[in-house]
């Protein structure tokens, strides 16, 4: 599966990163190039085999229902870019 | 003393013959003195851990020490410490101050030993030769025109060159074993799950897994101890029972401690790709383990070389998810100028993350948008299944399986940075480990001549089943019993 240019700005825009046109090729360089060592896979015959998520059998553990963390708003926006009033600012979304 | 093992170091400090405040200013000494050359440490803070050293001679001379009070432990800067700057090797993270310490900090912290300062590493982890850091490369303390390894690389020159008593590291496709390797020092990958996730910097959550780096198998026992456990914060956390990682070691003296010990050699370990001088010493190491008793055995492990096809879909890809949450909105970096939300994203991430972080957050959201999913996630998941059962093949026929654990030793500066599958190839024989959940270690076990004479340390690659690190350990200390490569430093840093 050959990538294009076209393929990379689409791919960036679903990851979210800003992409130039003059890194868009350079990128579709290297990514053609792992891409390539990813199609080794394709030579397998993974016919009725189940895919391994984790190498051990284990379930997701349940917990009570009871409060264990206690409010730190304060000190994790002291880290944040920008707040206000106790909400962390981003450019207006709606009118 | 900076050759000291970490148990010789208990002693003195036990004896009051040295106090944790006198050791860790003469590590913080070392440190000023050889860390800019090496670039070992991205943050130092004297202050911060001559407080934690001012603590712990309190609590030995109270008669509460354990046995890593006091002792100064390098940690890589992957794991969030509460106060300190945590980064990642990342210019998304230059600035970030964690609000809160991961459980393998708190497991430190809980016994009195001192945090030395945060080690220097690929960014995101994301890196075989720890040129990737926003901070700098680091430099092999065995011939500085040489990388280190990756992504630990900044915990392995601190532990080659002496600048701490021991480190911490974290695997993901053999971030620990391969610079243990190329350094020359003994580093353990853990079973997945052994170890909590929990406060350590996620890259693919799946195959993460922290362990100690050492000099020795002993001082990585007496590590496993600190930092092994169940913790309900993370959920792949494994609930068993507490295990002393020493309890063998003792044991391993006399004319063949080993005796019976079936070692598996896999004939893939040893095919091409393979740089004939290292051959040569492994060949040389696992005569050692015959002479100690051990018998050795052919294994295969014949889908290895898909290890890697498979990693660089499924670590990319859950690099992908897990990085998302850079986003410029509650921590981390945020572009100076943006018109809108969408460009205010954009140009964090952009400006935030390094030139292969990208890449492999673009190769994972590729291999995971619309489409695509079965072709390449769900594939590689099934190959990790074959590349598993491999092992468990191999293990019918063996107790512990041994090989290199790096193809080559220590390359240039600059050799692979331009082609991101050379490197990639880097980690041919610990990735499959990674995928399969097992825990796998090096040793050193001698030197390769360099093209200009200099000598460049190997490392032996010890794979066990599940769980069974203090068996490893065993193994590994027995060979230490035996040999000294494990004790011999890098020129001009004694």
């Amino acid at each position: 599966m050959a990538l294009n240019l076209d393929d990379i700005k689409r791919i960036a825009m679903l990851a979210r990163i800003e992409v130039s046109e003059s890194e868009a090729q350079e990128t579709l360089h290297k990514l053609s190039g792992i891409l390539g060592l990813i199609e080794q896979m394709q030579a397998v015959d993974t016919t009725g085999i189940t895919p391994m998520s984790h190498s051990q059998d284990v379930t997701q553990r349940l917990r009570e229902d009871v409060v264990t963390k206690t409010n730190q708003r304060e000190l994790f926006q002291s880290i944040a870019p920008a707040t206000q009033d106790g909400l962390y600012l981003v450019p207006k979304v709606i009118e | 003393m900076i050759n000291s093992s970490l148990k010789q170091l208990g002693h003195l400090l036990a004896s009051k013959q040295i106090s944790s405040v006198e050791l860790t200013q003469s590590y913080l000494q070392r440190m000023a003195q050889h860390n800019p050359g090496i670039n070992a440490y991205i943050t130092i803070d004297e202050e911060k851990s001559l407080a934690q050293a001012k603590a712990a001679d309190v609590s030995i001379a109270a008669g509460n020490a354990q046995a890593l009070t006091g002792i100064p432990i390098a940690q890589k800067d992957i794991f969030c410490a509460k106060g300190w700057r945590t980064t990642c090797g990342s210019k998304m993270l230059e600035t970030f101050i964690s609000p809160y310490d991961a459980h393998v900090i708190s497991q430190f912290d809980a016994v009195g030993a001192v945090n030395l300062g945060k080690t220097n590493m690929d960014e995101f982890a994301m890196g075989s030769s720890n040129e990737t850091s926003y901070f700098g490369g680091v430099k092999n303390p065995w011939d500085v025109d040489r990388v280190p390894g990756g992504s630990s690389g900044g915990s392995a020159a601190a532990v080659a060159a002496r600048l701490c008593a021991a480190a911490t590291g974290t695997d993901t496709g053999g971030s620990i074993r391969q610079p243990a390797s190329l350094c020359g020092f003994t580093g353990l990958k853990p079973t997945y799950g052994l170890v909590s996730r929990y406060g350590m910097i996620a890259f693919a959550s799946s195959l993460d897994q922290a362990g100690p780096m050492a000099k020795s198998a002993e001082d990585c026992a007496l590590m496993m101890n600190v930092m092994a456990g169940f913790d309900e914060r993370d959920s792949t956390s494994l609930n068993r029972p507490v295990e002393d990682y020493t309890r063998g070691l003792a044991a391993m003296t006399g004319d063949q401690p080993l005796k019976g010990l079936r070692i598996g050699l896999p004939k893939e370990y040893f095919a091409e790709g393979l740089n004939a001088d290292v051959a040569k010493v492994i060949e040389t190491a696992i005569a050692e383990y015959k002479k100690l008793g051990a018998d050795i055995v052919e294994v295969s492990l014949p889908n290895n070389n898909l290890s890697i096809p498979v990693y660089y879909v499924l670590a990319p890809a859950e690099a992908s998810s897990n990085l998302s949450r850079f986003d410029g909105v509650r921590y981390g970096h945020r572009a100076a100028e943006y018109n809108d939300l969408l460009e205010m994203y954009m140009k964090s991430r952009a400006e935030g993350f390094g030139a292969e972080v990208k890449r492999r957050i673009l190769i994972g959201t590729y291999v995971l948008s619309a489409g695509y999913y079965d072709a390449y996630y769900l594939k590689a998941q099934q190959i990790r299944r074959l590349i598993a059962q491999d092992f468990v093949e191999a293990f019918k026929y063996c107790d512990v399986i041994m090989g290199p654990a790096a193809p080559s030793t220590a390359f240039k500066v600059g050799e692979k940075t331009s082609d991101p599958v050379a490197m990639y190839l880097e980690d041919l024989y610990t990735i499959a480990v990674n995928l399969a959940g097992l825990p796998g270690m090096s040793i050193p076990a001698g030197f390769a001549q360099s093209s200009e004479g200099k000598p460049l340390p190997v490392g032996l690659q010890i794979i066990g089943n599940y769980f069974d690190e203090a068996r490893m350990l065993d193994i590994g200390h027995a060979y230490q019993q035996v040999t000294d490569w494990h004790q011999q430093m890098p020129a001009g840093l004694e």
